[in-house]
């Protein structure tokens, strides 16, 4: 197959297309416009909807009520408008809905900076909005993997009825990568008969709802939800390990910050230090059996937890760790990306407190 | 290297993403080697990053002015054009390269400007690069030209080859974007000005008749 040269977001857009998504809900931001903007373009040529909607809000909302009719329905923003879309995820999860939530992260907080960052960590991996939930977070380090895994994320949704996250910082979005378009082979994936598509045949109803005013019939509600949970962390945990058998100093990273972190490995390699990278690529579930057997290991010595962000991963690698190596951090933050050497400075200074 | 740039002024535009900033950097840089007085403007009001402004070190220290809208806060995407441009297009003992945003969208900041480039000795130059789907093939990509044009109210004077895969590159997607370019020339008349090449691919191309223009990658992701 042959390779072609996309930018990330419309490459984004490109995948929930042949992914089967339908609805396409969106209000610009900077650094994701090429998302809705691609959309606009051929959402309507695949017989599919785009609405640019009055806000984010306006937005998530469409996508409930279009994934309630059992359309695969998606929305994208950057991290101030993800932040107004809380609600409606959290509706969703109460509601059983799923759908595509597309985050592609600036600066933060507030309206922050423009330029790519990770601050939404926190926000995305432990629920996010409202009530007990969480959603499968899947943070893609290149554009191809960004395009296969948009594929699957719609497949996840789908099975576990539930919205997942796709979270990438800004220079995933915005950077030109070669890419495949892959065959793949979709999930099976039960009948949507719970969707308000019309009685037509149907001997009852289909009511979509998250109020559930009787407590314990809530609470009922809330454990279902957490067996669903309990099965993504079974099931959809995602990672990748560069160069780690022998490594001594192991990075902990995703998405942008992976690939520094990966030619900081290379060049400390060639100084005579054993470096490695280990990649969640879901950062919900986060993968903390592998780290953590990996903490155990004799090899490595040091973990080192890279982000653009001021150390919300950290919670989980030391999570993970757990005492059994020291955990060290290099982050920048606001919008600005660790640069190769100041990681590879971090990690020589890591190296010399455990050599 | 640069006699394939016949006029004072560049405007260099084209589909997004086919590589007009990593060629407008690399042609700026070539010219003032050659000892010519070279002024840069990024006008690109489209795309927040990869923007020719990062690389404002390397320019200066080729002895390359660059102009840039809102030089306070060069990290927003305001579509604002500098008033300093006119310096580019007033000054007529300097070599102009106009580093234009993608489609119709990007190249609109040029129509402002039409009167005064009409006048001035200048060209409009469109990008090719065969791996970017909506441009692949000669129908999508004289589209594209055509519509840049509409929206310029400007003539383009010469095709430009970009084709590459960033790090996977190989000479066979450099002869595959010829054959686009050529296919482009054929339909519109407009000639194929250069192949744009990084260094270790030029020997492998000298059947070519028209200009291979070597460049250094300037445009760098930030681990690369």
């Amino acid at each position: 197959m042959a390779k072609e040269l996309w930018k990330g977001s419309e490459a984004i857009a490109e995948a929930a297309i042949r992914a089967g998504c339908r609805c396409f809900f969106g209000y610009p931001i900077t650094p994701q416009n090429e998302i809705p903007e691609y959309m606009s373009l051929k959402m309507p040529q695949s017989g599919g909807v785009f609405v640019q909607a009055e806000s984010e809000v306006a937005a998530i909302n469409m996508v409930y009520g279009a994934a309630a009719s059992g359309v695969r329905a998606m929305t994208s923003s950057s991290s101030p408008g993800v932040s107004l879309k809380q609600e409606g995820i959290s509706y969703m999860v109460g509601s059983e809905l799923p759908a595509v939530v597309v985050n592609v992260m600036r600066g933060g907080p507030g309206l922050g900076s423009i330029q790519p960052a990770q601050g939404d960590y926190f926000q995305a991996t432990r629920g996010g909005g409202n009530g007990d939930y969480r959603t499968v977070v899947i943070a893609p380090a290149n554009i191809q993997e960004a395009v296969d895994m948009v594929q699957e994320a719609f497949d996840i949704a789908d099975q576990y009825r539930n919205p997942v996250v796709v979270l990438a910082d800004g220079l995933i979005g915005q950077m030109m990568e070669p890419i495949v378009w892959k065959e793949r082979t979709p999930r099976q994936l039960p009948e949507k008969t719970w969707a308000a598509s019309g009685r037509r045949d149907r001997d009852h109803n289909n009511f979509i709802n998250s109020l559930l005013i009787d407590a314990p019939s809530c609470e009922a509600h809330n454990l279902h939800i957490a067996e669903k949970c309990a099965e993504m962390e079974k099931n959809e945990c995602r990672w990748e390990e560069i160069m780690l058998e022998d490594a001594e100093v192991v990075f902990v990273a995703y998405g942008t910050p992976s690939r520094v972190a990966e030619t900081a490995a290379e060049n400390l390699r060639r100084q005579g230090i054993k470096a490695g990278v280990f990649r969640p690529i879901t950062l919900w579930p986060f993968p903390y059996a592998r780290l953590k057997e990996i903490a155990a290991g004799e090899a490595a010595k040091v973990f080192l937890d890279v982000e653009m962000s001021l150390g919300q991963m950290l919670d989980d690698v030391n999570l993970a760790v757990a005492e059994r190596k020291p955990v060290r951090f290099y982050g920048r933050c606001g919008g600005s990306i660790p640069h190769v050497s100041e990681v590879e400075e971090a990690a020589r200074n890591a190296w010399k407190e455990v050599e | 290297m640069t006699s394939f740039c016949t006029h004072r002024l560049c405007l260099i535009t084209g589909h997004y993403g086919t590589g007009k900033t990593e060629f407008a950097v690399n042609l700026a840089l070539a010219m003032a080697r050659e000892g010519q007085r070279v002024m840069m403007a990024d006008l690109d009001i489209v795309n927040p990053y990869f923007r020719s402004r990062e690389r404002r070190a390397a320019l200066e220290e080729a002895g390359i002015r660059l102009i840039s809208s809102s030089q306070a806060c060069s990290d927003a995407d305001v579509p604002a054009i500098p008033a300093e441009l006119l310096t580019i297009l007033e000054d007529r003992g300097v070599r102009g390269i106009l580093d234009i945003g993608g489609d119709p969208v990007g190249a609109r900041v040029l129509a402002r400007f039409q009167p005064q480039l009409l006048r001035e000795d200048s060209q409009l130059l469109y990008v090719v690069n065969a791996n970017r789907p909506e441009v692949r093939e000669p129908a999508g990509a004289v589209a594209y030209l055509r519509s840049i044009e509409a929206v310029t109210g400007l003539t383009c004077t010469g095709i430009v080859n970009n084709t590459h895969l960033c790090g996977e590159t190989t000479v066979e997607e450099i002869r595959k974007g010829a054959a686009l370019a050529a296919a482009v020339s054929r339909e519109t008349g407009i000639p194929v000005l250069c192949h744009v090449a990084e260094e270790r691919f030029v020997p492998q191309l000298s059947d070519y008749s028209e200009t291979v223009f070597p460049i250094s990658i300037q445009m760098k992701k930030p681990w690369e």
